[in-house]
């Protein structure tokens, strides 16, 4: 029960982009490494951020509160998060939270950064 | 000497199986009791779908009592299998936890709320019940899908 974070800048983008890689189970232990990572990218400059959620098996409430955290900060510099999730029962609790309203969630990292 | 937590149950159905766990209430043991709620509920037909249900349920539950925890409590969780659901009881020892008031008071990022609120919409019953030991305990319970 770990999870591993990996960073990715985006080369030959218009814009800055980040890509932040999540592996493993988001819960109350491991989210404030991910809640780190952010916020060091975000006091390092970088207000738009791709989030892949496609290795993370579960997530929680503290996971989605640090992700909405992540959202709002950028926010302030008008920046955005766009997610990449493909696993259904992650998508679900998106759905019943109605994050998705609040999120750009694509099922492919391209899609997730076209959408930026 | 601990209390057992089949103290808890005083209305339980003679015919369902109890299973214990009690944890420290610290981060790190939320996932062990995520896993223990996944193969106490694979014994029954439950959906894949159902058992990561329950096991969000258990872990919100025992991460509010850990936002208000101190470090040498311990969170104890029962669940009471019968033929056709389990039910799941959630309490701190050691605490006079408040399961309505954590669930409700705003953290940094509102996860309070948002965790009592995905217990509510994943299981099918909720209540939260004064206990004599913990002051509140949350006691839950999800339907076998015919």
């Amino acid at each position: 029960m770990d999870i591993k974070v990996n960073v990715r800048q985006l080369d030959g983008q218009q814009r800055d982009i980040c890509v932040l890689d999540l592996n493993g189970e988001i819960d109350v232990y491991t989210s404030p490494k991910v809640k780190e990572t952010i916020t060091e990218l975000i006091d390092q400059g970088h207000y738009t951020l791709v989030i892949n959620l496609e290795n993370v098996r579960y997530i929680d409430s503290t996971g989605l509160g640090v992700l909405i955290g992540g959202l709002k900060r950028v926010r302030e510099h008008s920046g955005t998060v766009n997610l990449v999730c493909t696993n259904p029962q992650i998508k679900k609790i998106f759905d019943i939270t109605g994050l998705v309203k609040i999120f750009g969630i694509y099922e492919s990292e391209k899609a997730a950064c076209d959408n930026l | 000497m601990r209390q057992s937590l089949t103290a808890h149950h005083a209305k339980r159905d003679p015919d369902a199986h109890l299973v214990e766990l009690r944890i420290p209430s610290s981060a790190e043991w939320v996932g062990v009791a995520r896993l223990a709620m996944a193969g106490i509920a694979s014994r029954l037909q439950f959906s894949i779908e159902d058992i990561e249900d329950l096991k969000l349920a258990v872990a919100e539950a025992c991460t509010s009592y850990i936002q208000g925890a101190h470090e040498r409590d311990e969170i104890c969780m029962s669940a009471e299998v019968a033929a056709d659901r389990i039910t799941i009881t959630v309490d701190a020892a050691g605490q006079n936890a408040d399961l309505q008031r954590a669930g409700t008071a705003q953290s940094e990022s509102g996860v309070g709320s948002l965790g009592l609120f995905l217990i509510r919409t994943l299981m099918d019953e909720v209540s939260n019940e004064p206990d004599p030991e913990s002051g509140m305990k949350l006691v839950m319970t999800k339907f076998l899908r015919k």
